[in-house]
């Protein structure tokens, strides 16, 4: 399984993983925080080349925050190394706090301030020189779709113009790296899509970014995916890549008797899982299983089908499978690196 | 530096664009002086009083008169002993009695000094008795001044100058009361203590409940840009309150600034800046607003407000009590106030007891918030 990970080498050209012209955005090697006896974040590793987009996967609680909190100077490492853009984070955070975008879940803007005013507002704190500025506001409002809005105030914008103010106000000094922290929580579909068009032409533009979600659709825009769970990096790998990794194939059955299907499959040899969706049993097979042996074994059984379609699993099945595989390999010991420790950085 | 325009340029938006909140900044704190002055100095009228005049003489009746004259008293009573007086404050038909002993006219008419004796019913509002007390005080020595000139015009042979009427005041239940002379000079300090303390520390609290805090943190802003940007506005609001809050004063309640005027407004900015320091360590401490406002309650404006010698003397405190209020810069702003403002004394009088502690206090607090203040979430 290890060409499906970042081996050490991808690192880049130069061979120099801390200088400053370091190839890579964002690197970390055994980055540990602990809370008191919790340890959020457990010896992680992980490296990002610039220009890519990194997604950082898993539910709440897993220590994506802690990491990008790490990363962006906001917490002290208890221990391990961190670099952005070249710089230590535990010795140069202000160093990295001027060439980075942040933007949080809050989307952290001043409702009693203008559009207008708050990207102003950002663009002095972090010294876009005074001849830049009013063109760049002007670019950014274009950007944000906000230039019939510039002078209303925040509080009277919509979720998703609000997001993209956040973003305006995130990049206003044209970052070279740009942290987003859950960034499309609480916004409609079709606003997260305009929005990593938004992150795609950035990236397209050279700009690295780290974004974490629990949304895992929104995973397949990245060019690489870390999956966290309990504080640990558990697989890191292209969004296609580790949709390979899975044991099994996904038949879509759709069929007028659901539950009937459901509890045939259940016990056929070459089924991994079934369970119904709707209209549709969703079944896991064995990757050697024949979909015309499976639909025949549900027709000798009396009951029709109208349909049978073969799909890659989602990221979503990965991660459930994932996980399952890591509870395993911990209670037993015996489970090998696997998908696991994956993206040694050192 | 252009940082520090930008935050303060900031603050004042936020400020300006929440007019209610504006508006109970600036008024407030100006009605509270009102209202809380007028419960402490109401001139009262026509109190009520009972006079047991033993002495039925022309000079008893003349003296009475004194009293009456002024519209400030009323007597309502006449009455034939110092038991119905004291029956009669009791019962809350009078609240000032006077007795007028049997030789007061035969006395006055001699020359001997004589005393009378004024009852004052303290448990009314403590500081209507003080106001009682003042009056009373003030008539009595008016009326005695008229006799004595009298006495002086009628036998120019020079006589003994003593005193010739001793009114002895002696107030009921509640000795110690307060006067809007010693009351509005205390008030200022804690007004501007409450307003300033609260202000900046709900200023910062308010940014990191909404998230703005973790933001800024992420920007290259320096601390000090951030903290100065924040209280140079309400260094602001301090000093137009402190304007009003003096105007008032003289307006409402005729209290002067019988000192240096301007010294009292240079020494009112090092206590703002004082304040506005405390209220930045507060919101280190807090999370959220709720706790901000506890702290700034428990830990600083209840004790502000009864240690401070506002209202009690703090001579008597014990140690422990006496040094945390020590610790309060509105302690020393409020003697600060008092000495300035009343008795018209100068700040180097006060020097030691009170203008340098006050000094470096502010300045501690000041600089303290600057280097305490961490970016943190």
């Amino acid at each position: 399984m290890s060409d499906a990970v970042r081996l050490p080498e991808g690192r880049g050209a130069g061979g120099t993983p801390r200088g400053r012209d370091s190839a890579n955005a964002v690197e970390t090697a055994g980055l540990t925080k602990q809370f008191g006896h919790f340890t959020a974040v457990n010896d992680v590793d992980f490296y990002i080349p610039r220009g890519e987009i990194f997604g950082l996967l898993g539910p709440n609680g897993a220590g994506k925050t802690t990491t990008i909190r790490m990363l962006c100077g906001l917490l002290k490492p208890t221990s391990g190394r961190a670099s952005v853009l070249g710089y230590d984070v535990a010795r140069d955070p202000e160093e990295i706090k001027r060439r980075i975008g942040y933007m949080s879940q809050k989307f952290a803007l001043y409702n009693d301030l203008t559009a207008v005013e708050n990207i102003r507002f950002y663009a002095e704190v972090y010294g876009v020189p005074r001849a830049q500025r009013a063109r760049r506001v002007g670019e950014l409002l274009a950007m944000a779709g906000l230039e019939g809005h510039a002078t209303t105030l925040t509080r009277s914008l919509s979720g998703a113009w609000r997001q993209r103010l956040a973003l305006a106000c995130a990049i206003v000094h044209e970052p070279p790296m740009l942290f987003l922290d859950e960034a499309t929580a609480g916004v409609d579909p079709v606003a997260r899509r305009e929005f990593w068009d938004l992150i795609y032409s950035m990236a397209a533009g050279g700009t690295s970014v780290l974004a974490t979600t629990h949304y895992m659709d929104e995973a397949e825009y990245c060019n690489t995916i870390g999956m966290m769970y309990d504080g640990e990096l558990i697989a890191v790998a292209s969004p296609d890549t580790l949709k390979e990794k899975l044991p099994g194939m996904l038949l879509l059955i759709t069929c007028p008797e659901p539950a009937v299907v459901e509890h045939l499959l259940d016990g056929h040899p070459d089924v991994i899982d079934a369970a119904v969706h709707g209209v549709q049993v969703h079944v896991t097979v064995r990757r050697d299983a024949d979909p015309g042996a499976i639909e025949r074994a549900i027709l000798d059984a009396g009951t029709a089908v109208d349909a049978i379609e073969e799909t890659l699993p989602s990221l979503e099945d990965v991660f459930i499978t994932m996980v399952a595989q890591r509870r395993r390999a911990s209670s037993s010991e015996a489970g090998g690196p696997d998908l696991t420790r994956a993206a040694t950085g050192d | 530096m252009e940082r520090l325009w930008t935050v303060m340029k900031k603050e004042l938006l936020h400020i300006w664009r929440d007019p209610r909140t504006l508006a109970l900044i600036v008024a407030l704190p100006v009605m509270l002086l009102a209202l809380l002055g007028y419960g402490i100095a109401g001139e009262s009228r026509n109190t009520p009083m009972a006079v047991a005049d033993f002495s039925k003489s022309d000079a008893s009746r003349r003296y009475i008169e004194a009293y009456t004259a002024s519209a400030d008293f009323a007597v309502v009573y006449d009455v034939l002993s110092e038991a119905e007086i004291l029956d009669l404050i009791d019962q809350d038909l009078v609240d000032v009695g006077l007795l007028i002993p049997d030789d007061f006219g035969r006395k006055v008419d001699t020359g001997e000094p004589t005393t009378v004796q004024l009852f004052v019913n303290g448990s009314i509002d403590p500081t209507d008795a003080q106001t009682v007390q003042l009056k009373l005080n003030s008539i009595a020595q008016g009326a005695t001044q008229t006799i004595l000139v009298e006495r002086l015009q009628r036998s120019p042979v020079t006589q003994s100058l003593d005193w010739p009427i001793d009114a002895l005041v002696k107030t009921l239940y509640n000795p110690d009361g307060n006067a809007k002379l010693y009351m509005i000079p205390g008030l200022i300090p804690i007004l501007l203590q409450i307003q300033l303390l609260l202000l900046s520390a709900l200023s910062v609290v308010r940014e990191r409940e909404q998230g703005t805090m973790e933001q800024l943190i992420v920007t290259p802003i320096k601390t000090w840009e951030l903290t100065l940007g924040k209280m140079i506005p309400y260094l602001f609001v301090g000093i137009v309150n402190l304007f009003a809050l003096l105007w008032l004063s003289d307006l409402l309640f005729d209290v002067q600034v019988a000192g240096s005027y301007w010294e009292l407004v240079g020494l009112s900015i090092v206590f703002i800046i004082g304040a506005l320091g405390m209220g930045m360590l507060i919101s280190n401490l807090a999370q959220s607003q709720m706790q901000a406002i506890y702290l700034a309650v428990f830990v600083i404006l209840v004790p502000a407000i009864i240690l401070s010698g506002l209202m009690l003397p703090r001579d008597n405190m014990p140690a422990v009590t006496y040094w945390y209020s020590e610790l309060l810069p509105v302690t020393q702003y409020l003697e600060i106030c008092r000495g300035l403002i009343v008795r018209g004394v100068s700040a180097t009088t006060l020097w030691y007891s009170s203008t340098l502690p006050l000094i470096i206090q502010s300045v501690i607090y000041f600089v303290g918030s600057i280097l305490v203040f961490r970016k943190r979430v």
